[in-house]
């Protein structure tokens, strides 16, 4: 039997070239970030504040001796900067940009779905810098906690930018309308917030448990161990962050597979 | 074997989630290599469906899309490789200056990001865009705004172009720009345009050749000269009435039963040898008085399409 393709033509046209994952990612990003140059500066200022006014609310309530609890704090506080832009503004693009089949540009051009919703996850991420370490600074001054371990920020907000980006993502392209994503983010923010700050030994034992399912959870724990007084245990940090990248890693690679589910309806 | 087809459709049939009717239904087409082909319909007749299937968007039902020898539904992702789509709305577009959205399309499609400047500098100048280079989507007229997403389908070559109404809203000046673009392409590297319009005059005068859509079915395609020559024993009246028509005089009667009305405006197609009857008695008193305007003229494609048991003639004629 003849096939479209056979009786089309006998020699195939050879395709133009797929954009690499990188290079889709950088023009993904670089056109998302041109398109929020004016709400940048009010979206860090809102992102910082939140957890900034957490940190010196907190100092009243926390002794300074206990540097667990402050480095929780600090913790917690410092990676809900992450998750108010993972969950919230990026659920809230992604969901936007599915319901008004904005999805349909990418689909139609040789870039990976993984590229589009990294590259959008890593425009918002350049919102999240400036939070992240005004946090992390000064959580270290108000409970005295040793700067030198400051640097274990860096690799602690990215597995979590990673797994909370994922889910953000996931929750815009999953849910079938764009308020269920912004209210969902909201929630998962609040989540983060909660589950985030309080020290782990004060949660009853069932969520414990179920915590670690929340996303950026691994990272918040690893930081504490990171940030507070004491010997820490580096390898036990670094294997929760790796677990954070794989758990980022799996939700981002369900949310390309969604972004192309969400184009095909 | 030679080159024949672009593309080459058998059976496409498509029904969404929840639909009642089938938005496509057993599409059979085929592009040739450096056409300008049309697929020409009234709104909802399934032209944005059949597009979005051969761009890889949306996987059909059932059928077969060959696109220069590759199959689009067994690999769909090689469709961006080799086509450039521009959708009716571009909305994630919409709030990138003229010249970030045609540049990040550009890298979108793999140039460097020195290339895509390149490109994007001849785009501006080529579509007569520069002034408006630096300004958002959002705060350019809707002309405007189409011309910018015209610009970045056309930007890092193709070998085939799907424009889903490109020159929707377009002024005279713009129109022309975007044609010379297109024409340029097909002269110089053999592009393959396929066109989705519901604007007749445009499919008649661009067109190499047309499929016309209805019901989500193929029911005619063929050149626009050889459609209208099958239809060229009539010729269409359009008559506009100053108030109520006479419906007491007979003739008015008559021609009430066969016209498509849109208030005082009504169309009517007749056979070639009624016309210098009917011509006679609408210059003569009393019903010269009662018209404001009317206009004798040959076939249009929407003459075709009606002729063809088309049943909604909301085809745009400007």
């Amino acid at each position: 039997m003849k096939t479209a393709a056979r009786e089309g033509r006998a020699v195939a046209v050879e395709p133009g070239p797929v954009v690499s994952l990188g290079a889709g990612i950088s023009a993904v990003a670089a056109g998302q970030l041109a398109r929020v140059r004016v709400a940048r500066g009010p979206l860090m200022i809102v992102a910082t504040v939140q957890s900034l006014g957490l940190v010196i609310l907190l100092r009243g309530i926390v002794h300074q001796r206990d540097t667990a609890t402050a480095a929780a704090v600090v913790a917690g506080a410092t990676i809900l900067v992450v998750g108010f832009v993972a969950l919230n503004l990026l659920a809230q693009r992604l969901g936007a940009l599915k319901a008004n089949h904005a999805l349909d540009y990418y689909a139609a051009l040789p870039v990976s779905p993984a590229a589009v919703v990294l590259g959008t996850a890593a425009s918002y991420a350049t919102f999240t810098l400036p939070g992240v370490l005004v946090t992390a600074v000064v959580g270290d001054l108000v409970y005295d906690l040793p700067m030198a371990r400051l640097w274990f920020l860096l690799p602690a907000a990215a597995t979590a930018a990673l797994a909370l980006a994922g889910v953000g993502a996931l929750l815009g392209l999953l849910l079938p309308r764009p308020e269920l994503a912004t209210i969902a983010g909201q929630l998962g923010m609040t989540v983060v917030l909660f589950l985030g700050l309080i020290p782990v030994g004060h949660l009853p034992e069932v969520i414990r448990g179920l915590r670690l399912a929340v996303p950026g959870m691994l990272s918040v724990d690893a930081l504490v161990d990171g940030l507070r007084h004491g010997s820490t245990h580096w390898l036990d940090a670094f294997v929760r962050l790796a677990a954070a990248a794989a758990y980022g890693a799996a939700a981002l690679a369900a949310a390309g597979a969604a972004l192309r589910r969400a184009v095909d309806r | 074997m030679e080159q024949r087809a672009a593309y080459l459709v058998r059976g496409l049939s498509k029904t969404y989630r929840g639909a009642t009717s089938r938005a496509n239904d057993g599409i059979d087409l085929e592009v040739p290599s450096g056409e300008i082909f049309g697929v020409l319909g009234p709104n909802g007749a399934g032209k944005t469906t059949l597009v979005r299937q051969l761009v890889g968007l949306v996987r059909p039902d059932q059928g077969e899309i060959s696109l220069l020898g590759h199959d689009v539904i067994a690999e769909p992702r090689v469709a961006p490789r080799l086509v450039a789509y521009l959708a009716q709305e571009e909305p994630a577009l919409a709030e990138l200056d003229v010249r970030r959205a045609i540049e990040t399309t550009g890298r979108l499609r793999g140039l460097s990001r020195r290339e895509a400047g390149a490109a994007t500098k001849d785009l501006l100048d080529e579509l007569g865009l520069g002034g408006l280079a630096d300004r958002p989507l959002t705060r350019l007229s809707g002309g405007q705004r189409r011309l910018a997403c015209v610009a970045s389908a056309l930007v890092a070559d193709r070998p085939v172009l799907i424009l889903d109404e490109p020159t929707t809203g377009l002024d005279p000046v713009a129109r022309h720009a975007v044609w010379s673009a297109i024409g340029r392409r097909r002269a110089e590297y053999g592009t393959t345009v396929l066109l989705v319009t519901h604007n007749v005059l445009e499919a008649e005068t661009v067109l190499d050749r047309v499929a016309v859509i209805d019901r989500g079915r193929v029911i005619a395609c063929d050149t626009p000269g050889r459609l209208k020559a099958a239809v060229d024993d009539s010729v269409r009246i359009v008559l506009v009435w100053h108030h109520e028509p006479p419906y007491d005089d007979s003739m008015v009667e008559t021609l009430a039963r066969a016209a498509i009305v849109e208030g005082r405006r009504w169309s009517v197609r007749l056979e070639r040898s009624r016309v210098r009857d009917v011509l006679d008695r609408l210059t003569q008193a009393p019903l010269f008085d009662a018209l404001e305007d009317y206009t004798v003229s040959t076939p249009s494609l929407e003459d075709v399409y009606l002729s063809l048991g088309g049943t909604r003639p909301d085809m745009d004629k400007q």
